[in-house]
């Protein structure tokens, strides 16, 4: 049975708990702090088979193996990891290979480092361009509903969805300690 | 050098139920010339990421070997899938790099394994369990063998001639390629 999960820190349990409940069994990433939580999850699963990246794009290759193969699989990545992956994205398009991206936001809300806004202001627009259908997650009770609904979507339809988990959800990154 | 027809038409011969996965351009009409089968993922795109295709199979289906058929281009282009796939360390994935050196869709420009980039030291420093290069057609049934029960992950770097030979064209639709091939596994 899954519960939802409704706490403000325990956000990413909800997000493991849609991969769980819809079977996902491959994940690949390249880490991100937003992610370090869900990633610390997936790892400790040994239905789940994590993937250390190093670029963005190998997780779509990734997926689509995963796919002929019959089984499902996620990226994680966070913002700045979405322009990696453009070209690549068209293997998911050409072939209706479903894909879940849970996407970290990075260059918006609070953010300190003018490095990240360029391509923080334009994830959302890249990705739809790229055939993504993208939903933005504001509020920490919002993320089981959102992520549980775009698994179903992608794998019953053979979708292509990303769900940005924005900074303000995420925390503003704490640059002095 | 090797005969990029001969040598793929003898690594894939009697392939049982080997899973192939092949890069964009001429790996894709090389593998399509030794024969169709429908446990041939055709990439006609992509650029970079056969490989990775390939890893994201072996990790579903570990009772069933893969070998990846690509380009130096593609694999050039991916070369940092060597270290994705050498710290996951599957056992059923092998590599089998066309080398010729040259980017042969676009008007032969050098790559660079032209210049001495050597990917096999490539796969090894990613710790491959074997990598090697081969350039001999006798060594065609070595490298079958090796993708058929080698311990992987694998790469053999194939050193092929420059000799352009004609296209065959295989399925384009890539719906098409993908369902064939997940029908074809899941009916065996």
């Amino acid at each position: 049975m899954h519960t939802p999960v409704r706490s403000d820190t325990a956000w990413p349990d909800a997000i493991y708990a849609q991969f769980r409940r819809v079977g996902i069994r491959q994940v690949g990433y390249v880490p991100d702090a937003g992610h370090s939580r869900l990633i610390k999850l997936c790892q400790a699963d040994p239905d789940i088979a994590d993937v250390v990246l190093t670029t963005e794009e190998e997780g779509v290759g990734l997926v689509a193996g995963a796919t002929l193969g019959g089984q499902r699989a996620a990226l994680l990545m966070q913002s700045s990891g979405v322009g990696n992956c453009i070209n690549m994205f068209s293997l998911l398009r050409n072939c209706g290979f479903p894909c879940v991206a849970l996407v970290t936001m990075r260059g918006e809300f609070g953010e300190f480092n003018p490095w990240q806004v360029p391509m923080g202001a334009i994830t959302g627009e890249v990705l739809r361009l790229s055939g993504f259908l993208t939903y933005r997650v504001e509020r920490a009770e919002d993320v089981d509903e959102i992520v549980g609904a775009g698994c179903d979507m992608a794998f019953d339809g053979d979708l292509q969805i990303a769900i940005l988990l924005s900074q303000r959800l995420i925390g503003r990154k704490q640059w002095t300690r | 050098m090797l005969d990029r027809r001969d040598f793929v038409q003898q690594v894939l011969t009697d392939r049982g139920a080997l899973l192939v996965v092949s890069g964009l351009g001429a790996a894709t009409f090389d593998v399509a010339a030794a024969g169709d089968h429908p446990l041939n993922f055709y990439l006609w795109g992509a650029m970079g990421g056969t490989a990775m295709t390939g890893l994201g199979l072996a990790l579903a289906r570990p009772d069933r070997r893969v070998a990846v058929l690509t380009g130096d281009g593609d694999m050039l282009m991916g070369i940092g899938s060597l270290a994705t796939i050498g710290a996951v360390q599957p056992k059923n994935l092998g590599l089998v790099v066309l080398d010729n050196g040259h980017y042969g869709e676009t008007g032969m420009q050098p790559s660079a394994t032209r210049s001495g980039i050597d990917l096999v030291a490539t796969a090894l420093a990613c710790r491959f369990k074997h990598a090697r290069d081969v350039s001999r057609i006798e060594q065609a049934a070595e490298v079958r063998a090796l993708l058929h029960a080698g311990e992987g992950p694998i790469l053999v770097n194939a050193r092929i001639n420059a000799q352009e030979v004609p296209r065959v064209l295989p399925l384009r639709d890539g719906h098409a390629i993908k369902r064939r091939f997940i029908e074809a596994l899941d009916a065996r």
